[in-house]
């Protein structure tokens, strides 16, 4: 590896750049906003205090460090070695935490009493709602409404720890939407409330703060391989939706020789469809007609229905350090099944577009170690699959 | 361009200014059911400067009305293309400028953009996701065909910001008059009267309040500080409720008002 290489998923240029990806395309209200957010967090992650603060209730709190699980009947049937980070036995269920419990003591140093949160499937949002109630702080989440009726029971965990959840009803009715009206809170309540962003996109700091709170997914994950097998793996894959469990986990291994894997759903492919375009802050790839309209994202899962994509994505693709290809919902439902009968673990829908790409390509990494991120559990998905499989 | 050659809009709107008159900015969302027309009928009622809005799909800094405004005027097939040839033939003989969200600029690429509007008589735009940081590239191709970028200054902003987006302001400083997005409101909210002040001290550039100005009381209240004001979703709701009549009439209450001062 050369140096500039090693210099990859370091820090953003000034103007929160990823090579011409990112920026900050906020209403002028919000740019103070996003200006202090961005002095707060360098301050912060250069103390020792505040890392102390995070290491402890990551580890006391949400569990951390989450083991790696090689799953023996899968891999001997599919001919590789496959490894699972196992995000999904956090506390609240998926990788959410580690970015929320960032920000919201982030939110708390800076004095803020009010979180808003966007949320697709559910996962962020009952993040979020979780450490405001650890914190003491109040919680608005935002959700699509066609998000709110087929995750209801995330929708009812979230009531449950004490946030009010706003079904969001305008344009396409779910992520793109519920972060456009987050975004319009944060306009008009901004010098009270932190917006809790829920992935690796939106305004600089956003993309590089989220991405350096799922930074320990990988750093363990390397430590855990190493220590297990003696060596770095040969593929390392995650889902890309927004992105933030594919840019925790490869920020481990970008300045290794591992093949980064990141898969998007077929209706939601925002860097294999996308061309460049600024929407939620940022400059991305993103689904679009001809005329920059923003067009809606279709996906079995609620999670990776986003027609944009972090701008690091963008960046890693742009220079071929990183590959998104995409799977069907088909072979999604197929993968999510097979991992629950193979391995008796069930994994969220999103994680499920892993392994389906996984499960295809096994045929062209035979005897290969695979580490794929198992971001999330799959509970909150058994409603949705009762029904798609009778 | 230089600071001291001023645009065509701006030299318009301050030798108004100059000469005692506020200056109403009425909004109307283009390709929504009936805009031509309403943006005749607010020409014909005293309007100074009328703003276009281009519809957008995610028009974060949009209320409820403008929101739904633009949501009709997608689903009726409107396009920037179908909008600028309707204003080709609008014919009306008062300055025209759009209200855009930057991704419908980025998609058609800086150039091209300005060359559209200049094509259609536009006389400049307001971006609202496109803060002073990102600004460079489209102002500078705005610069170079005489268009006016009318940058918006936020309550938020420290003061040492304010002078910086006025500098970089063309035509007027669209002066946010409230935290929060576009609507109508019960009151006229403290900021605006305040950020307003606070420009009107270090800036030459016309200084006109948006976001939050709801009715004619609203509309005197601000103009005793600004010198003129935006009526959007007044307007907008007005169109969608009776036409384009309910907007010329609207138009000539809030100019009567503010002219009686």
């Amino acid at each position: 590896m050369s140096i500039s290489e090693k210099s990859i998923m370091s820090e953003p240029s000034e103007a929160g750049r990823f090579g011409e990806f990112g920026g900050r395309f906020v209403p002028e209200t919000l740019v103070p906003a996003c200006q202090e957010l961005e002095a707060s967090f360098r301050e912060a992650w250069a103390d020792p205090v505040f890392r102390a603060e995070l290491d402890q209730v990551l580890r006391e709190y949400a569990g951390r460090p989450s083991m790696i699980t090689e799953c023996y009947q899968l891999g001997a049937k599919l001919g590789i070695r496959l490894v699972l980070k196992r995000e999904d036995l956090n506390h609240t269920g998926s990788h959410k935490i580690n970015n929320v419990l960032g920000q919201v003591l982030l939110a708390k140093r800076m004095g803020k009493k009010r979180i808003v949160a966007e949320t697709g499937a559910g996962q962020h949002g009952v993040a979020s709602a979780t450490a405001a109630a650890l914190m003491g702080m109040s919680c608005k989440v935002y959700m699509g409404a066609v998000d709110v009726e087929r995750q209801a029971l995330n929708v009812f965990r979230m009531k449950l720890l004490g946030a009010e959840v706003e079904a969001v009803h305008s344009g396409s009715r779910t992520l793109k939407d519920a972060v456009n009206e987050a975004m319009r809170d944060w306009v008009a309540s901004v010098e009270s409330t932190h917006y809790c962003l829920g992935s690796v996109m939106g305004p600089h700091p956003y993309p590089w703060m989220v991405r350096e709170f799922h930074r320990v997914i990988g750093s363990e994950a390397r430590e855990q391989c190493l220590e297990r097998y003696g060596n770095d793996p040969d593929f390392v894959v995650a889902c890309v939706g927004g992105g933030s469990n594919a840019l925790g986990i490869f920020s481990g291994f970008v300045d290794t020789d591992a093949r980064l894997i990141g898969v998007e759903p077929a209706g939601g492919a925002a860097v294999g469809r996308g061309q460049p375009g600024v929407v939620h802050g940022m400059k991305s790839y993103l689904m679009q007609d001809e005329y920059g309209q923003v067009q809606e994202a279709h996906s079995i899962s609620a999670g990776l229905d986003y027609p944009g994509v972090g701008p690091e994505h963008s960046y890693l693709a742009s220079i071929g350090r990183a590959e998104y290809p995409t799977v069907t919902d088909a072979e999604v439902i197929e993968a999510f099944q097979l991992m629950a009968k193979v391995e008796g673990i069930i994994p969220a829908l999103e994680c499920a577009h892993a392994l389906a790409w996984i499960t295809r390509e096994a045929p062209k990494m035979q005897g290969k170690t695979v580490l794929m991120n198992l971001s999330g559990r799959g509970d909150k998905d058994v409603g949705q699959m009762m029904e798609i499989l009778g | 361009m230089s600071a001291s050659v001023l645009t065509p809009l701006e030299a318009t709107l301050r030798a108004k200014r100059d000469a005692g008159r506020k200056i109403l900015v009425p909004y109307v969302t283009g390709g929504l059911q009936g805009w031509a027309d309403a943006i005749r009928a607010a020409a014909a009622n005293g309007a100074d400067v009328i703003e276009i809005g281009l519809p957008f799909s995610d028009p974060v800094m949009d209320g409820p009305i403008i929101q739904e405004a633009s949501q009709r005027a997608l689903d009726d097939g409107a396009t920037p293309v179908s909008i600028f040839e309707g204003v080709r033939t609008l014919d009306v003989d008062v300055p025209l400028v759009v209200m855009c969200y930057y991704n419908t600029v980025h998609h058609a690429g800086h150039e091209r953009f300005a060359s559209q509007l200049v094509q259609a008589g536009i006389a400049g735009a307001i971006i609202p996701d496109l803060p002073l940081e990102e600004s460079g590239p489209w102002c500078a191709a705005a610069d170079g065909v005489g268009l006016s970028t009318i940058m918006l200054a936020a309550p938020t902003a420290p003061d040492e910001r304010l002078p910086r987006v006025c500098a970089r302001a063309r035509g007027f400083v669209y002066s946010v008059g409230l935290l929060g997005v576009t609507g109508e409101r019960t009151e006229l909210a403290a900021t605006a009267s305040q950020l307003a002040s606070r420009l009107k001290k270090i800036t030459d550039v016309p200084v006109i309040i948006g976001v939050g100005v709801s009715n004619s009381a609203q509309a005197v209240e601000a103009c005793k500080v600004a010198d003129g004001i935006v009526q959007g979703a007044s307007v907008v709701r007005r169109l969608m409720e009776g036409g384009a009549d309910a907007v010329g009439a609207y138009v000539a209450e809030v100019r009567a008002a503010i002219d009686a001062g």
